[in-house]
């Protein structure tokens, strides 16, 4: 049985070899409190991402999900506490938000600022399986691809931090699968630290170094995904986890009141 | 955009269930039909307009006959009239557009980038837009005399009005979470004008543009009706004092010939512009 662990998270190990001791974090918070009216969403938050960790944070609607990524985002600038974030981050939201009017090779050289963008964006174009979309409008595009579109051109601007915004959620069962293998072969290829905001419980355990779940506008437990990748469903290993996450949302298990 | 409309109303799709097609192209043929048919009303208007002049039903100096406008069209275009009153006409509402444009344009960057230029020009734009602008010539006249002058202002404020108001409202229409994007992105204040910005409130912008041809033409008219001593009005107030209700009527036939003119204008630029929009509607 997998062990709730409380915070503090300094206890919480990272996975991976990107967790040695001392080693710099990708992003750090401290105290991070936001609040909206006289409800505090997030409340003296702590969070520390390594670089190269892969962290899942789950957490019921309204929990602050949302709110710490658009905090890690720069979005957000009515948050107190402390935020630092090592090197530059890049942002796939839940819709695609490409540019309408933009090409989908302009898409991406949008606000890239390297020698030779155009040169980037089609190698990125190719990761991504959209070589041949790269001279059409955003609007023709199919959700799966317009999602990879918008990874490619959150991934061309090689960050150390890429935040996903609940992104594959509006995509059918069949291409949230292939998008899945895809970000983790993009993740395995550019090694950023990612922070993965979801509904999904499955998604967080085939995904995942890290499973975060957020209550009362902290992280109220976190869990270390040792199983390798590929995973499958049925692992054990998971099956156990997927019930004390699903505990921990508020879900009891099936046969018990 | 009606037409692509039409176009997707109406197309067989390839690969299409034979009863589908056949449904398709009789709508096509009935389409078809209705588009054959309906230049005979007209038609028809303009015999029973000759036959009535000629029978002497309709006096001349009510109503020329048909034949006896396009021989005097032709005419005019011969002795030099008609294309130097087009052309003094044209200057003024190609000039009286451009400075109305730039104004409205400029006025609506302004307003709608900031909050403080919202304040600063809203207000104003709103309460001139209550004013009736054409009655203000008396006051044009009075501070303009009855040149050129009154006359191109008279335009450029025409037009100056539906541009601001479009642009304005295209600029704040534009979607909030593609400014966000453009944050994540890094991009500058400059950046996100010119690219997120600028083409976004391009759509309304050029539904403004459509709107302040069609009333830069109609204030010309008004304004061409008042101390005119070249251009189209002036040929047609001319031909009133001689009772030549023929020239009246070519005069308004260049008239709805020049508006139609820079419609087509807009249009040819609206297929250009937004063609990231029209793929979309004719998939």
């Amino acid at each position: 049985m997998a062990a709730r662990v409380p915070v503090p998270l300094s206890d919480v190990a990272p996975a991976g070899d990107a967790g040695r001791p001392g080693a710099p974090s990708a992003a750090s918070v401290r105290g991070l409190t936001r609040r909206f009216g006289d409800r505090a969403v997030l409340d003296g938050l702590d969070l520390t991402i390594a670089p190269g960790e892969f962290v899942a944070l789950l957490g019921r609607s309204g929990s602050g999900k949302s709110t710490l990524l658009r905090a890690l985002a720069g979005l957000d600038e009515e948050v107190d506490g402390d935020i630092e974030v090592d090197g530059s981050v890049a942002v796939a939201f839940q819709e695609p938000r490409l540019v309408p009017w933009k090409r989908v090779r302009d898409n991406l050289t949008l606000g890239l600022d390297v020698p030779g963008p155009a040169a980037r964006a089609d190698a990125a174009l190719a990761e991504v399986g959209l070589t041949e979309r790269a001279g059409a409008w955003p609007l023709t595009l199919s959700g799966g691809e317009a999602q990879r579109a918008s990874l490619a051109r959150a991934l061309v601007r090689e960050p150390r931090l890429l935040l996903l915004d609940e992104p594959f959620s509006a995509l059918d069962a069949l291409t949230r699968i292939t998008v899945h293998r895809l970000v983790l072969d993009l993740w395995a290829a550019h090694g950023p630290a990612v922070l993965l905001v979801t509904h999904d419980v499955d998604e967080a355990l085939t995904l995942a170094d890290r499973i975060l779940v957020l209550d009362g506008g902290r992280v109220a437990h976190s869990w270390t995904v040792t199983a390798r990748r590929p995973r499958h469903r049925d692992h054990h290993d998971l099956l156990a986890l997927r019930t004390a996450l699903l505990a921990a949302l508020g879900v009891p298990p099936e046969g018990t009141r | 955009m009606s037409v692509a409309g039409i176009e997707t109303g109406t197309a067989p799709r390839a690969g299409g269930a034979p009863a589908v097609r056949v449904t398709a192209a009789g709508a096509a043929l009935r389409a078809a039909g209705r588009r054959s048919y309906r230049w005979v009303s007209p038609v028809v208007v303009v015999l029973v307009w000759q036959a009535a002049s000629g029978s002497g039903l309709l006096p001349a100096r009510l109503l020329a006959a048909p034949s006896e406008i396009a021989a005097t069209a032709l005419d005019l275009v011969r002795s030099g009239t008609l294309p130097t009153a087009i052309a003094v006409s044209l200057e003024r509402v190609l000039l009286g557009f451009a400075a109305g444009a730039v104004a409205g344009v400029v006025l609506a960057l302004v307003a709608g980038l900031s909050r403080a230029g919202e304040n600063a020009v809203d207000p104003i734009m709103q309460m001139l837009r209550a004013l009736p602008f054409f009655g203000l010539i008396p006051l044009f006249i009075l501070w303009f005399g009855i040149g050129e002058a009154p006359k191109v202002l008279l335009v450029a404020l025409a037009v100056s009005f539906p541009l601001y108001l479009n642009t304005f409202s295209g600029i704040r229409g534009v979607d909030g979470k593609l400014a966000e994007l453009a944050r994540t992105l890094r991009l500058g204040r400059a950046a996100l004008v010119r690219h997120i910005v600028l083409p976004g409130a391009l759509p309304q912008t050029l539904v403004g543009l459509r709107q302040s041809l069609g009333v830069a033409w109609l204030a010309l008219i008004v304004a061409e009706q008042v101390n005119a001593d070249a251009g189209l009005g002036y040929m047609i107030n001319d031909a009133r004092e001689f009772l030549r209700t023929d020239v009246i009527v070519v005069g308004l036939l260049v008239y709805s010939a020049l508006g139609l003119l820079t419609d087509a204008l807009v249009r040819l630029l609206e297929r250009r512009a937004l063609g990231w929009r029209r793929e979309f509607l004719s998939r």
